[in-house]
């Protein structure tokens, strides 16, 4: 049933839906990444809970002139315009009081928020409103998912990504350094505007398929998830998109596999599926390697405790360390060094006795930045140099 | 202008530089909140020359070169650069901020940050060409940083990094250089490599300004001085008005007996 899913198999709306999210995940993963990139992640909270008045706005006012009040252009027409009003009232309160950002987000999103739910509690009361379903656009829903509803993603992410593409370079420069920007003539202002109004723009668009909730995590959960993968701006914006564009796709796919199960929030754990695995396996900033890291680490300063006890002829006592030297054949499991470990052990005192030259003499100041009690001083200095540091050491016996 | 500004208080009348200037400042008033962090502050960069920005903390020092660069709005006075405004000027104007002004973590390479010295040239979709790519490759190795091109930024020391946001200012190939406390915090090693990149540009007829925090190098690497407590206290040539009556006016007395002695013996 899944694999029918995957593979389109599941009937003309299913497919519609699952290329819509599949859209609007790499639409909405590529541009939350600038918001996260910025450190405003939390913006993106402000703006889609901002949407909900001008949805039902919109409503009452389609329906009062007479038009379908469900309209979805018309719908989120009204979203983007109340969601622009509560962006303007977010920045106007942090430029204008002493009011920091999240305290500023948060109390536009809780009163646009409890403004739309009164609003949709009237709508509830109006004739028309019965079967309004606009509380669909709280988690969203795809189940009635229309053609044209697929172009208005399709369209409007495309031209996201496109203005995306076109930022790239500014939306970076203010994210990392916005003094510096400012100072090569990058109106800094109005490229946070860009960034909150592509993030607006995606919101709006998203607000039918995962509802405005949800598109937080799609906005969000992405830039995360790639920041483990890469260690280049426009790589975490690549990833993100591929991220979110597959947690659109196979979310949609799993929920059309078996009744009952609601799109949004299934693309939204898939998402997050990814981000946990992301958070355990990267190979770089993951949790196991940072893990399997401090291990390596870990040995490596008992090798060298051991060999310097060894060196200065004093009894090693831990048993990790005994049992780390026999491992690498430098003592006997009684404790007593081997050859091997006799001369290893002397190498390590000398290279210590190195070290204090190194960070006593300012011509080695560069170097001795270096130094961590680990490292063989012939991986930092050149053969030259070892034998300079050996002269002002004064005892030139060779154990190396 | 009034024709009374040109005589110096020497009583030598000296011509309005202002024109020629690759930084002239009038009346410069910056404030956050209501207590001004500088006051009516006027300066004029000599061409050509390696001038400090000295005074205590608070006194206003990086919020000068901010306003002088646009980057904070300021209540009142003028700007001009090279005889013009900023706006037109901008290419000929290099900033390296505070390296404590940026977060480290953030997910870019050495040399993506040198390359971004040049978006301006390279605008919003220009290609990066191999040259250059060669020329952020120059700009590092111009600060002794050629083998960490690849490396993440946050895997850097930190006069690692003040070398990286030196060499992308290099990489805009300006004729004025203003640096916010190059040499803050950073190793023996980075700060002899700063300063031969800086005399190098001096000597190549560029323009530096730098915010400076250690008195007892002033006169070595710089030829001018620009001694500011919120207001100016004195401007001009190391020689001339680098001395204590000077720096314990700007430090209200607060420099200590020893920070003299070593300045004196500094200056001998």
């Amino acid at each position: 049933m899944l694999w029918d899913a995957l593979t389109f198999q599941l009937g003309y709306n299913a497919t519609l839906v699952a290329i819509g999210a599949a859209l609007l995940g790499l639409s909405a993963g590529a541009t939350g990444t600038f918001l996260f990139l910025r450190k405003r992640a939390l913006v993106s909270d402000a703006i889609s809970h901002a949407t909900l008045p001008g949805v039902g706005l919109a409503f009452i006012l389609m329906v009062a002139f007479g038009g379908e009040g469900r309209n979805l252009p018309g719908l989120l027409l009204g979203s983007a315009v109340s969601a622009g009003l509560g962006l303007l009232g977010v920045s106007w309160l942090t430029r204008h009081t002493r009011l920091g950002e999240d305290a500023a987000i948060g109390a536009i999103l809780s009163v646009f928020f409890g403004a739309g739910i009164v609003l949709l509690t009237v709508i509830q009361t109006m004739g028309a409103g019965r079967q309004a379903g606009l509380e669909d656009f709280l988690l969203g829903s795809t189940a009635g998912m229309l053609y044209s509803d697929a172009v208005l993603i399709t369209v409007g992410g495309a031209l996201v990504l496109a203005l995306v593409g076109l930022l790239h370079r500014p939306m970076v420069l203010v994210a990392f350094d916005a003094d510096y920007a400012a100072s090569a003539g990058v109106n800094t202002a109005r490229v946070d505007i860009a960034i909150m109004g592509l993030v607006m723009a995606i919101t709006v668009v998203g607000l039918k398929v995962v509802g405005l909730i949800l598109i937080i995590a799609l906005l969000i959960i992405p830039a995360v998830a790639a920041r483990f993968w890469t260690n280049s701006a426009g790589a975490v914006a690549l990833v993100a998109g591929a991220i979110g564009g597959v947690s659109g796709y196979l979310g949609s796919a799993i929920s059309a596999s078996a009744p009952g199960l609601p799109t949004g929030p299934i693309i939204v754990l898939t998402a997050f599926t990814i981000f946990v695995g992301s958070l355990l396996l990267a190979p770089e900033r993951g949790v196991m390697a940072a893990i399997l890291r401090h291990f390596a680490f870990q040995r490596r300063v008992h090798v060298r405790q051991g060999l310097l006890a060894i060196a200065q002829g004093q009894a090693i006592y831990e048993q990790l360390t005994i049992r780390l030297l026999v491992r690498a054949g430098l003592a006997r499991p009684d404790g007593v060094a081997t050859d091997l470990g006799r001369s290893r052990a002397a190498k390590a005192l000398r290279d210590e006795a190195r070290w204090e030259v190194v960070r006593r003499h300012e011509a080695f100041s560069g170097t001795a930045a270096l130094y961590d009690g680990l490292r063989e001083i012939e991986t930092v200095l050149t053969p030259d140099q070892v034998a300079e540091v050996d002269m002002l050491l004064g005892a030139p016996e060779s154990t190396a | 202008m009034s024709p009374l500004e040109l005589i110096a208080e020497d009583g030598v009348v000296r011509p309005d530089m202002s024109d020629q200037s690759p930084l002239a400042i009038r009346g410069l008033t910056v404030s956050y909140g209501q207590s001004p962090a500088i006051f009516s502050v006027d300066m004029t960069v000599v061409p050509g020359s390696m001038t400090a920005i000295v005074g205590p903390n608070g006194a206003g020092k990086s919020t000068l070169l901010k306003a002088a660069l646009g980057i904070v709005r300021p209540l009142a006075g003028q700007v001009t650069v090279f005889g013009t405004t900023l706006a037109t000027q901008r290419a000929r104007i290099a900033y390296v901020p505070q390296r404590a002004s940026v977060d480290w973590d953030f997910p870019t390479r050495v040399v993506d940050v040198v390359v971004m010295g040049m978006y301006r040239e390279l605008g919003l979709l220009g290609r990066l060409r191999g040259s250059d790519r060669a020329r952020a490759m120059a700009c590092l190795q111009r600060v002794g940083m050629g083998d960490f091109a690849d490396r993440q930024i946050g895997r850097l020391s930190g006069g690692q990094q003040q070398r990286v946001f030196l060499a992308r200012a290099l990489a805009q190939d300006a004729d004025l250089y203003l640096l916010d406390e190059p040499f803050a915090g950073v190793d023996a090693a980075t700060e002899k490599a700063i300063i031969t990149v800086l005399k190098g540009l001096k000597d190549d007829g560029k323009t530096v300004v730098a915010v400076h925090h250690d008195l007892a190098t002033v006169p070595e690497y710089f030829d001018h001085v620009m001694m500011i407590n919120v207001r100016k206290v004195a401007e001009g040539s190391v020689s001339d008005v680098f001395n204590e009556a000077a720096l314990q006016t700007t430090y209200g007395g607060r420099l200590g007996t020893q920070q003299i002695d070593r300045l004196s013996r500094a200056r001998a």
